[in-house]
């Protein structure tokens, strides 16, 4: 199952992928993973609405296979 | 057939034999900003004198791509309408991961405007027509080629300049310098001035060529395609652009470390082109290899030395504000430095271009800056993100927006500066003018035909203009004694509202809105916006 989402980022979307790229600045791979992973759980915990997280997890397996 | 230069002869200076007046402006550099800053200057009744070290036209078509908002200040300069006819008029850009097309963008989705969102034209061209404007100020614009300045000192109320020619070199003076020497000012450099900011390593192929097929494949499209990680020059970027006179701009990304002379040879080059248009015949017109920097002056003005353009500011060409943003230099500091050197403004007027276009400079550069860091992924973390986005920009509209492959010039807003006047509309104060056609008696104009040059209060819908000194009027869906138009199709309506006034500076910028216009709150908001000499200043 895969939902199309509404862009809600913009304007603001090149300054957020910058940051998040300065975010990774300087870190070796493992330890960028465990900040993606840190990253996703405080997420999670921000939107705290278990349909949408359980829809957000769908959505993004769903292009695992293009 | 390729662009035929035509030198521009020398002609001995005056200076060379006896001293000359002192000049109003000196200029130096005859590329578009320092053509295009001579003849604004001359609009509003400045002299200048334009000098150059070489004697013809841009070299390779560089800058190429001219915004909306370039051609509706080349339309008050002359020569808009002449670049819109002859250049390729596109608004759809496509962007590609490998070979298949993720997403496209329409940038001028709506009708009602003059200019379109962008057109490609080559530098050459917007020389030579911005030269042959120039030609119809012979009192007002003197151009020197082959003149080289080779110093200057700024003595307080003036700058004397040396200036080499073929025949010899002779001294000048003039009121004001403005630097439009390029990247590589050697006014800068004259003056040591930091120019700081970023380098990147990466270096790009620039290439022109020209063939009578089209390499965007069967039918011919003006449009930009930007390829991530295309199948023809695996794991880099690429641009393909049309221009007029069949030629074609391709940009290819090469490698880290690449040996940029290797690099810019036919025997290495027309492999690579051929790679992306097949066997379809062409002709390399033009090419060159470079890095590029995002850097700025701190200032643009050092006492009576003014920087405009690249000498001021350069950024990555991904984004096409490098041209864009000269000229945008030169249409905030036109009317300011007439109405200083005219005597009805305080020379602090002039600050405020180091305000306003050091922001523009600034907006530029962190763009530039974002496109070229989403284009060259640094490391393999930077490299997954990219192109997860770009997997996930097939469907998903907030993933198509951060794909970054230039963000494309656009006006920067000037709100909450010195000049404007605090207020809300639909066009807030700071804001460029939004074009409209507009109907009249003497027939079908634009709002920006009808506004710019001078400081103009524009009324919308049922409101009543007052008469204030040195400021036109402009009626919009009214009837009154001051020139009225018809909102054709409405759209002057839709995009300012009705019963607002709007005053705009000569440079089409909202300086100040007003819901009841009385003459005095008028008088007030243009004397703030042209830094008025007060009476007991003078």
């Amino acid at each position: 199952m895969r939902t199309i989402y509404p862009d809600r980022l913009s304007p603001d979307q090149d300054a957020f992928y910058n940051a998040l790229m300065d975010a990774h600045h300087g870190l070796d791979d493992a330890e960028s993973q465990a900040l993606n992973a840190r990253l996703v759980l405080l997420m999670a915990n921000r939107i705290a609405d278990l349909a949408v997280l359980r829809d957000l997890l769908d959505t993004a397996r769903s292009y695992r296979d293009e | 057939m390729p662009y035929d230069y035509k030198p521009f002869p020398f002609v001995a200076p005056p200076g060379l034999t006896a001293p000359e007046p002192r000049h109003k402006v000196a200029i130096v550099g005859a590329g578009p900003i320092g053509l295009a800053m001579a003849i604004d200057l001359a609009l509003h009744g400045v002299a200048s004198v334009v000098l150059d070290d070489n004697d013809v036209v841009s070299v390779g078509s560089r800058a190429i791509c001219w915004s909306k908002r370039t051609l509706e200040i080349l339309d008050r300069l002359g020569v808009g309408e002449r670049m819109l006819e002859k250049g390729v008029t596109w608004k759809v850009g496509r962007n590609f991961h490998g070979a298949e097309e993720v997403y496209s963008f329409d940038l001028l989705p709506e009708e009602g405007h003059k200019y379109p969102a962008f057109i490609n034209l080559q530098q050459y061209y917007v020389e030579e027509y911005l030269i042959e404007r120039a030609r119809d100020f012979p009192d007002l614009i003197d151009l020197r080629f082959r003149n080289e300045v080779t110093g200057h000192e700024d003595r307080g109320d003036h700058v004397a300049l040396t200036v080499a020619t073929p025949e010899g070199d002779y001294a000048l003076e003039a009121e004001y310098l403005i630097a439009c020497d390029g990247a590589g000012s050697p006014t800068r450099e004259r003056m040591g001035l930091a120019f700081t900011g970023q380098t990147f390593e990466e270096q790009f192929l620039i290439a022109d060529i020209e063939m009578a097929d089209s390499p965007f494949g069967d039918a011919d499209l003006s449009e930009r395609w930007f390829w991530f990680d295309p199948p023809f020059h695996p794991g880099k970027s690429a641009l393909l652009h049309m221009q007029p006179d069949h030629v074609y701009r391709i940009d290819l990304q090469l490698d880290l470390g690449a040996d940029a002379k290797a690099e810019a040879t036919e025997a290495k080059v027309i492999p690579r082109i051929k790679a992306i248009v097949g066997d379809k015949p062409f002709r390399l017109d033009w090419m060159s290899v470079y890095k590029f920097r995002c850097m700025k002056l701190d200032r643009f003005v050092h006492g009576r030395v003014i920087f405009a353009g690249d000498s001021a500011h350069v950024v990555s060409p991904f984004g096409a504000r490098g041209g864009n943003g000269g000229i945008q230099d030169v249409d905030n500091l036109g009317w300011k430095l007439a109405a200083v050197l005219a005597g009805t403004s305080d020379p602090a007027l002039i600050e405020t271009y180091q305000e306003e276009r050091s922001h523009g400079a600034a907006e530029n550069i962190l763009n530039s800056s974002r496109s070229t860091n989403f284009m060259t992924p640094k490391t393999p973390l930077e490299a997954l993100f990219r192109a997860e986005t770009l997997r996930l920009a097939h469907d998903q509209p907030f993933a198509q927006k951060l794909v970054n492959s230039g963000r494309l010039s656009l006006p920067c807003s000037l709100e909450g500066m010195a000049l404007q006047t605090p207020g809300y509309a639909q066009v807030p104060p700071g804001s460029a003018l939004v074009d409209a056609p507009l109907s009249g008696d003497d027939g079908d104009s634009w709002l920006l035909e009808e506004v710019q040059g001078d400081f103009t209060l524009v009324g919308f819908g049922d409101l009543l203009l007052p008469e204030v000194e040195g400021v036109r009027r402009i009626g919009v869906n009214q009837r009154a004694d001051y020139p009225c138009f018809v909102a054709t199709n409405n759209h002057a309506v839709r995009r300012y509202g009705t019963g607002k006034a709007y005053l705009f500076r000569p440079d089409g910028h909202v300086c100040a809105v007003f819901d009841r216009p009385d003459a005095s709150a008028v008088a007030a908001a243009r004397d703030r916006a042209a830094c008025t000499m007060q009476e007991d200043d003078a």
